[in-house]
């Protein structure tokens, strides 16, 4: 079991930081990336923070363009250009480099290299164009551990063999073209090959969106039940806010490249403290439970290029006062909620403390009964 | 094997709605995949039967190659059944064939799942709606298209109308897109609306709008909506009747609400129980997913004997592997095709015959 939370319990440290008695094994400190687009620079992403405590899993949900995905390649300094890191930093603190940690930023590609998939693997969403579909599966994973290991024939094959276990597929299957393999069982082998050289730190960028609900629950099963084994910590971006709720220790909600808001999965579901988080909380219809009004969130995201000052959300919220034209977008603690609690609306405590749309559904126990009124 | 005999027993509450306009009657479709006289052949869809009515909405569920979007392909005339037939005010009709194509996307239009890919990137929006104004509502002159180009596009609530005319596909966000493609198919002022996974590739703040607007059109213009999706949850807040899909047969169908939350069929329930549930907060993922080995692919081999979904399933049989399951009634609304519902459902089994008021639409 993961202890929900368990990361974020204690003390009252700077936004999106894990107080937890070991310091974050990845923590990004006012990261700001953009896109060098002509005339004006595009902000990606704008002043995040975030850290990530040593086998926890974070969640990171936005919509497509709000920075999430940008955030975690920029990272790990996978970025091409027009990309540019114009600021903060990113400190990695894993248990095989120097104490205080590396540095990413500052880096030399040379011992970058050297870093990524050894320290920080990244799961891509899309398996099927992430893998070489000329190369076997055994050739590919090989490649893997011959960049970072050195390892004898018999190790290696034997290597091979106990990966595919991991991810519950047939060790035959090393054979196999990705062609041959379904859409579930190659993303399982993105998974073991994220694995392979025992990663402290995995990034999995919508790891299971583009495959059946049923796989990707399996899929999702398996990643816990490896986390729990080899406690690596999991960087998860997804735009399923559901998934998350069930998934992950901590969330962080962003929008056109701002955090918005970051807590427990618990603070994220029973106390959204941002109006997009809640409007988020009344946007997936549900199977479970009683049925509920889903309210949406009117509008569509924003124009990157021309951001009002101010928070981004403004246009689309219910809630916009003139505090919003003005605020400083830096997620601050939601007063009245328990620690870990973090948010840059500035009417985050009153929002924090009305009725959750998912509690005031849930609260009504079973499902009325069927053909009733309405 | 004949299913779509037993299923017409079952009233289904989009019928409620109105009346029917457009059927299914046990169509399939099979592909070869190999050649010569032997070669393994793929039903992607098997004795499909099913209406869609005036002003309601049926979900076809299934999860990736289940034969859902074969089914609406067909529906749409834009794949030829190998059997059965499709219905339009009860009259036969043949789409696939050349002089009935075009009256009948008249009356049946789709919109696809991928905005992106269904609308070319190389014209503008005004140059994608005029087409199907002109061929289908024959609008001559000028004036006369350019005022229902402006119509069409405050239907969809693309407004200003003028701002978006003259746009092409890439400088409109996806939920754009998906409008200019419901405004296109509007076009033809269609009786019924084939929507394949219409917001599966929104962002999720998008999906509920576009799913609303498709509702509001839907009673509006009185529009018989099949809504083809993966997503079972979205099924139960827009769809009146839910079919669920699997391996190119339909295992189970019934209200929405009511299937949703009684499941029959043992895929029925997996796929629910594998929905995400944010209120399983904290201690996820104790699904009871059939694990392991995979057994998905050749399943939908026509020479399949037996349940299609024998080998994932936790209650099948020797029957289940050996006899295929018809698809049956349970009650006056709802049908599923299983050997062993007195194990999987026994609660629904036990209220057999009863009579029950059907759910209705919020």
């Amino acid at each position: 079991m993961i202890p929900a939370g368990s990361a974020a319990k204690n003390g009252s440290p700077p936004p999106g930081h894990d107080a937890g008695e070991r310091p974050p094994v990845l923590e990004i400190r006012d990261l700001s990336i953009v896109y060098r687009a002509g005339a004006a620079d595009v902000k990606a992403v704008d002043h995040v923070d975030l850290a990530l405590a040593p086998g926890e899993t974070v969640g990171l949900a936005g919509e497509s363009g709000s920075g999430k995905s940008t955030l975690a390649l920029g990272a790990c300094r996978l970025l091409r250009p027009p990309a540019v890191i114009t600021g903060g930093s990113v400190i990695y603190r894993g248990s095989r480099v120097a104490k205080g940690g590396v540095e990413i930023l500052e880096e030399s590609s040379r011992d970058l290299r050297k870093l990524r998939w050894r320290e920080i693997s990244i799961v891509f969403q899309s398996a099927m164009n992430a893998l070489n579909p000329v190369l076997r599966i055994r050739d590919q994973l090989g490649d893997v551990l011959d960049a970072h290991l050195d390892l004898r024939r018999e190790e290696k094959r034997e290597r091979l063999a106990m990966l595919l276990d991991l991810v519950g597929i047939p060790r035959e299957r090393l054979r196999s073209y990705p062609h041959e393999l379904s859409g579930g069982m190659r993303q399982r082998v993105m998974i073991a090959m994220a694995l392979a050289v025992d990663p402290e730190v995995v990034i999995m960028d919508e790891p299971t969106t583009a495959l059946d609900v049923v796989v990707q629950r399996e899929i999702l099963a398996q990643i816990v039940e490896l986390q729990q084994r080899l406690h690596f910590a999991v960087l998860f971006i997804t735009h399923d806010l559901s998934l998350l709720l069930e998934i992950a220790d901590r969330i962080a909600i962003m929008y056109a490249g701002r955090l918005l808001e970051v807590g427990t999965a618990e603070q994220i579901h029973n106390h959204p403290a941002h109006p997009y988080t809640r409007g988020l909380l009344e946007s997936f219809p549900s199977v479970h439970g009683a049925r509920r009004t889903l309210a949406g969130i009117p509008g569509s995201p924003p124009d990157l290029r021309s951001l009002p000052p101010g928070c981004p959300f403004i246009p689309r919220c219910r809630y916009a006062a003139e505090p919003c034209r003005s605020v400083d977008m830096r997620v601050l603690p939601v007063t009245g909620s328990a620690d870990g609690h973090f948010c840059a609306c500035p009417f985050a405590a009153s929002h924090a403390a009305a009725p959750s749309p998912h509690r005031r559904a849930s609260s009504g126990a079973a499902a009325p009964p069927l053909g009733g009124s309405s | 094997m004949s299913a779509s005999a037993t299923v017409t027993d079952v009233l289904p509450a989009a019928a409620e709605r109105g009346p029917l306009v457009l059927e299914a009657h046990a169509l399939s479709k099979e592909f070869r995949l190999s050649r010569g006289r032997h070669g393994n052949v793929l039903s992607a869809a098997r004795e499909v039967s099913f209406g869609l009515y005036r002003s309601a909405v049926v979900a076809l569920v299934g999860e990736s190659g289940s034969g859902k979007s074969t089914v609406a392909r067909m529906l749409a005339g834009q794949e030829r059944p190998t059997r059965g037939q499709i219905l339009l005010d009860g009259a036969e009709i043949r789409p696939w064939t050349h002089g009935t194509f075009r009256a009948y996307k008249g009356d049946v239009q789709m919109v696809f799942q991928d905005p992106f890919a269904s609308l070319n990137s190389v014209h503008t929006v005004r140059y994608t709606l005029r087409r199907p104004v002109r061929l289908h509502q024959r609008a001559k002159g000028k004036e006369a298209v350019a005022v229902e180009l402006e119509r069409l596009l405050e239907r969809v609530r693309l407004t200003p109308p003028e701002q978006f005319l003259a746009k092409y596909p890439h400088e409109l966000s996806g939920g754009q897109r998906q409008r200019v493609a419901i405004a296109r198919a509007l076009a033809a002022r269609p009786r019924v609306l084939l929507a394949d996974e219409p917001v599966s590739m929104l962002d999720v703040s998008i999906r509920l709008e576009v799913l609303d607007l498709i509702d509001e059109l839907r009673s509006q213009f009185e529009l018989a909506v099949l809504y083809v999706t993966h997503d079972i949850a979205s099924a139960r807040y827009f769809a009146d009747d839910t079919l669920v899909m699997y391996a190119g047969e339909i295992v189970e169908r019934g209200p929405s609400e009511d299937l949703t939350q009684r499941p029959a069929h043992p895929y029925t329930q997996l796929l629910l129980a594998a929905a995400p549930d944010p209120d399983r907060l904290g201690n996820p993922i104790e699904v009871e997913v059939a694990r392991g080995e995979v057994r998905r692919a050749g399943s939908a081999l026509a020479n399949t004997v037996g349940c299609r979904f024998a080998p994932r399933c936790p209650f099948a049989v020797e029957r289940c592997r050996a006899e295929s399951p018809p698809l049956r009634r349970i009650n006056s609304q709802r049908a599923a095709a299983c050997w062993r519902l007195d194990v999987a459902a026994p609660d629904l089994v036990s209220e057999t015959g009863e009579e029950r008021s059907p759910p209705m639409k919020t």
